[in-house]
């Protein structure tokens, strides 16, 4: 079974997620900000990491950038997922490490399009 | 809710089966119903009921059209099933273009292109391909019977739902322009692809040969010997060594094919090819 780390400050986005996650098979974990996903990340490296953007503490795009210095951080399959919708943020995301780019509001068909798409499926 | 009359019902199947061979379940009148609903309130009429006995009346071939129109499926989205175009990509395009003279075009058909993502992500590949240092040149020629589905293909406009079902988010980036909260494909992309209103029971001679056709997902919504008639049809347009592509879960049986799906819906056309000629 994959594991996924969904990182995404509403609780509501989280279990939404994760109740399509959880259909597909994966194990979810959740975090609230990028600085706990991190805390996490460093225990133990999750197949997949649904990230969000904008978080206060530690936002998405700076939890991805730390997250590919980290020893094995370049092994996770990270997907955004987040309101930002314009090509100067999808680029930087790319740029950053991304490997794929999911724009909010999201279904359950297209969270399985993106994770077909970085390899998931 | 009452039904359409019977004697209305067979004269609207009879004229859409005539025109474009799509297959209708005669005992899903409810099905029809549902879905021409929508024009009998753009005519301003009270019932699907008053838009059957009108058009069965009046014989207006508008009518009749927007019906049609109604009950094609629409269905599609980029790259749908992945695995054509991949197998494009690695084997059909390098094949094909080796056995032909440096420069000329690869012909490819779209038909039934619906709303266009079919044509684009050929289109796409293509692009990708020359990006990639490869010598390739193609042409799209993407046809539907639908006016509507092809103003939108047209358009090459699509929303946030559209360009996130099956397209690569880098592909998106690559290839799009984005217009407010919609995505446009790019004019170099946009290019490669003439779209042009077609019916599949018409003579499609004058469309010239190609190397590809994708049509996927149309002969199954035909009338059995529809269907025959346009499979003969679409074969005389393909190139002796060509490749012809139906739907992922489409059992197509012709007797000018073979038989063997060679890759997902991906088949060898066998109209006197050299063994040698053909892929493995």
């Amino acid at each position: 079974m994959k594991s996924c780390l969904v990182v995404d400050d509403s609780r509501v986005i989280r279990k939404v997620a994760r109740r399509i996650l959880e259909n597909l098979a994966f194990e979810t974990e959740e975090a609230e900000d990028g600085l706990v996903a991190l805390a996490r990340c460093r225990k133990q490296m999750p197949d997949a990491v649904l990230l969000d953007w904008n978080m206060p503490v530690l936002t998405g795009i700076e939890f991805l950038r730390q997250l590919r210095r980290e020893p094995g951080g370049e092994r996770p399959v990270v997907v955004f997922c987040t309101t930002e919708n314009d090509v100067d943020h999808i680029s930087e995301a790319i740029r950053a490490g991304a490997d794929e780019y999911m724009m909010k509001p999201f279904d359950s068909e297209i969270l399985q399009s993106k994770f077909i798409e970085a390899g998931l499926i | 809710m009452a039904s359409i009359a019977d004697a209305d019902f067979a004269y609207i199947v009879r004229e859409i089966r005539a025109r474009t061979g799509l297959a209708i379940d005669t005992s899903k009148a409810h099905v029809v119903e549902s879905k021409i609903a929508p024009i009998a309130r753009r005519e301003g009429l009270l019932s699907v009921q008053e838009l059957a006995s009108t058009v069965s009346a009046r014989r207006e071939d508008r009518l009749i059209e927007a019906i049609a129109d109604a009950l094609i499926d629409k269905e599609t989205q980029f790259f749908r099933d992945r695995s054509p175009f991949a197998y494009f990509r690695r084997t059909m395009a390098p094949e094909l273009l080796s056995r032909r003279p440096e420069g000329q075009r690869l012909r490819i058909w779209s038909a039934g292109c619906s709303t266009g993502q079919e044509a684009f992500s050929l289109a796409m590949t293509g692009e990708d391909m020359k990006a990639d240092g490869k010598h390739i040149e193609i042409e799209i020629v993407a046809t539907d019977i639908s006016t509507a589905v092809l103003e939108k293909a047209r358009s090459g406009v699509y929303n946030q739902f559209d360009v996130q079902r099956g397209l690569p988010i880098r592909s998106l980036i690559q290839h799009f322009e984005k217009i407010g909260d919609l995505w446009r494909v790019n004019d170099r992309v946009r290019a490669r692809v003439k779209f042009e209103k077609r019916n599949l029971l018409a003579d499609p001679s004058s469309l010239g040969q190609f190397d590809i056709i994708f049509c996927r997902n149309v002969l199954s919504s035909l009338e059995p010997a529809t269907a025959e008639r346009v499979l003969d049809n679409i074969c005389d347009r393909l190139a002796p060594d060509g490749y012809i592509v139906f739907g992922a879960h489409e059992l197509i049986e012709s007797s000018r094919i073979t038989q063997a799906t060679i890759h997902g819906g991906v088949y060898t056309f066998d109209n006197d090819v050299p063994a040698g000629a053909q892929a493995a």
